[in-house]
């Protein structure tokens, strides 16, 4: 056969470098569609590119030995605000002018306008203690303006301390992102409420609820009850904190007033009670409650009276989560088809919408806006299925194609849950512990794409919940 | 005098002998012995003293087995020779060799007598039936004081046993309903004792939504007890989700133990 010899021929042929390039392109070819399918809008990487700012170190004012630590605080939280901000492109400090210039007599705006730091926009100002007052002036100029460059010009006056310092940079980032971010107010002096383990998971573990700022700093408790309380939700107005706390009646309810620093009523029978969410006008709790033996979904005012069933499917319905957005609809939990899946429903009770298809879906957090939900999800789940559970981005609004766009935002990270939104809508915070131990949990922040992920506690810190503003 | 009955397989230790006195011994045997009788034994060593008479009859009674739980059956198989009326206490007449399958409800000393024209043969075989007995509640001291009868913890958990679940279930398996009518069956017998059901998840899964699961579980079992005749009244339901973990490694015998229905007193 004369196939023979030209087969042979063929087979010791060098594999060329020039095909693998080909092959390479075609991988990437490949590999493109399959990364489409992250093009949910979400308002952060929305094709404007980042404006680019340069955060300059404040001059100090005085001579207190003190100023210079809280010139640092405030030095170091400014420019972690604004880095993390998800909306800027920040100039490393490397590429700065020297100098500190403290007021704009002293900026030469030309030196950041050019290269390397070429920078649109210039932070910078003068701290220091006049009078037993810390006092801060901020200004933001327009680098490439140089007749009007002042776009933003503040004094901020406080009791001289480290919180101080630090509460000042955060309201001033949060002038500076509200005027460059689209009108949208930052998040800088936003809270986040989460739940803190001491002790041995299988033995003596306490959870208590702490408060930290949005950046991880000033991590303190709110409750010292000695039992375990989990799922906190801070209302709307930021004035009462609703969370789940076992009891002699197992887990149920408490209401917590964050300006009284006391519990208030919220009867809810014998039964167990947990999961609570705030309806945006912050005038009702929806929550699971289980007075015949099985979770439903039931909502009431603030009393706990006038409650109201609002699902009725025998099992287990949980983790209710109003739409902040309209507050007329409800994501939840529920496992009427066998595994937990993700719902949402009118706040009546009507039009129930299964949204997942398939694994164990938990922590649903609705964005501001409304239009995404984002929760944990374990695709796989199940013994000795691969993958783990990861948080997911899913657009409440139906696609033109009729099917809804689901996006993963974390990958192969351990175990992740309790995601939840920013006031801005930029961020989420959740919680993760990469060796899947329950002790190891700790929360973590990030952009609603996946990017910029960073810690904001050690271990044994889960379930956050970030306030409404 | 009866000489007749059928005579143990150690039948050397017969044959040497052949004595009156020894087969009186032997005749004693019988009745506390169920090991299959040799006829031929039988017929040998009877020979002097019932030489005039027709054969006596002989009778086997085996059961197998011989020690069942309640509600168990037993199989008793029957041989006789030489009869021509074999009665068994309880079955009444029965055909000379025979076979019947019985559930006895306590320990029974099954009894066959075999009557023929050469004579009668008895034969015995006790069968043992292990029937839960509901303890009795220890006249503890401590407790009457308080003025509760609530029996001791230690009793109470001897008796009343955790319940077990499989992966994401509620459902009782077969060897949870099998602890819930044996806790049951403690609590009918105790009506003072009032009681917590902690429903239990292992460490996988959401912890809002293992709060619906372990509720779920301790009301199955709240169910279980209260179809088997335990008041409602006096069961009180917590779930405690994956938040109290029995045990924290990432296996399944961890996580079966934490999959869990779990009984406390509720002083």
């Amino acid at each position: 056969m004369d196939s023979t010899p030209h087969t042979l021929r063929k087979r010791p042929a060098p594999f060329r470098p020039a095909f693998a390039l080909l092959l390479l392109t075609l991988a990437a070819l490949i590999a493109r569609p399959i990364r489409a399918q992250d093009n949910i809008f979400t308002g952060t990487n929305s094709g404007v590119s980042s404006i680019r700012i340069a955060v300059a170190d404040f001059k100090p004012v005085g001579s207190d030995a003190q100023t210079s630590e809280f010139k640092k605080t405030f030095d170091v939280t400014l420019y972690a605000d604004l880095a993390s901000a998800g909306i800027f492109d920040i100039v490393s400090k490397s590429l700065m002018p020297s100098g500190t210039p403290g007021s704009p007599s002293e900026i030469k705006l030309p030196l950041y306008a050019s290269e390397p730091t070429n920078a649109a926009m210039v932070a910078f100002g003068a701290l220091g203690e006049v009078g037993g007052k810390l006092i801060a002036n901020g200004y933001l100029f327009d680098a490439k303006n140089q007749q009007y460059p002042q776009v933003i010009a503040k004094q901020y006056s406080e009791a001289p301390s480290e919180d101080s310092a630090r509460q000042i940079a955060h309201r001033f980032a949060d002038e500076i992102i509200f005027r460059l971010g689209g009108g949208t107010p930052g998040i800088a002096e936003s809270k986040l409420y989460f739940v803190k383990m001491t002790g041995n998971v299988a033995s003596n573990a306490t959870k208590e609820i702490w408060e930290m700022d949005y950046d991880g700093a000033n991590q303190h408790p709110i409750t010292h009850l000695g039992t375990i309380s989990i799922s906190p939700r801070v209302s709307p107005d930021n004035t009462r904190l609703a969370f789940a706390s076992l009891g002699k009646y197992g887990f149920q309810i408490k209401m917590y007033s964050l300006l009284l620093n006391r519990y208030m009523n919220f009867p809810t029978g014998n039964g167990s009670t947990e999961s609570p969410a705030w309806s945006p006008n912050g005038n009702e709790l929806a929550y699971a409650a289980a007075p015949n033996g099985s979770f439903e979904i039931w909502i009431s005012d603030l009393n706990g009276t006038l409650g109201r069933r609002i699902t009725s499917f025998r099992g287990g319905n949980v983790s209710p989560t109003f739409n902040p957005r309209s507050g007329a609809q409800i994501a939840f939990i529920s496992d009427r088809t066998g595994l937990p899946q993700l719902y949402i429903m009118n706040s009546d009770g009507s039009g129930v919408q299964r949204l997942t298809d398939g694994g164990y879906v938990s922590s649903p957090s609705w964005s501001p806006n409304g239009q995404f939900l984002t929760f944990a999800w374990n695709r796989k789940y199940g013994p000795g299925a691969p993958g783990g559970q990861d948080i997911y981005l899913i657009q409440v609004s139906s696609g033109a194609q009729g099917g809804y766009n689901i996006v993963q935002l974390t990958h192969d990270g351990g175990r992740c849950d309790f995601p939840t939104w920013s006031p801005d809508g930029r961020h989420i915070a959740y919680a993760n512990s990469s060796d899947g131990r329950a002790d190891h949990m700790r929360i973590w922040t990030m952009l609603n794409d996946g990017t910029q992920r960073r810690p904001l506690t050690g271990f044994g810190a889960d379930m956050p919940n970030w306030s409404w503003k | 005098m009866n000489f007749t009955g059928s005579i143990p397989s150690h039948s050397t230790t017969v044959r040497s002998l052949r004595s009156a006195l020894i087969l009186a011994i032997a005749l004693g045997m019988v009745t506390g012995c169920h090991k299959t009788a040799s006829s031929k034994t039988a017929a040998d060593s009877t020979a002097p003293a019932a030489a005039q008479l027709p054969p006596a009859p002989t009778a086997t009674l085996v059961a197998e087995p011989l020690a069942v739980d309640l509600g168990q059956s037993v199989v008793l198989n029957w041989r006789t020779t030489n009869a021509t009326d074999v009665t068994i206490d309880g079955l009444g007449s029965v055909s000379p060799n025979g076979t019947q399958t019985v559930s006895p409800s306590s320990s029974t000393n099954f009894h066959i007598t075999a009557k023929g024209v050469g004579g009668t043969t008895e034969a015995n075989i006790r069968v043992t039936v292990r029937v839960p007995v509901a303890p009795t509640v220890p006249a503890d001291s401590s407790d009457s004081a308080n003025g509760s009868n609530m029996g001791s913890e230690t009793v109470f958990h001897e008796n009343v046993q955790d319940i077990f679940f499989d992966y994401d279930s509620f459902e009782l398996n077969a060897e949870g309903r099998a602890s819930a009518i044996k806790a049951a069956a403690y609590l009918v017998a105790h009506p003072d004792i009032r009681v917590i059901i902690g429903g239990y998840c292992d460490d996988r899964g959401s912890a809002e939504y293992n709060l619906a699961l372990g509720e779920n579980r301790a009301n199955s079992a709240k169910t279980a007890l209260v179809n088997a005749g335990v008041a409602t009244a006096r069961i009180r339901v917590v779930s405690f989700g994956k938040e109290k973990q029995f045990c924290a490694e990432d296996t399944e015998s961890c996580w079966q133990q934490n999959r869990r229905a779990q009984f406390s007193l509720d002083r």
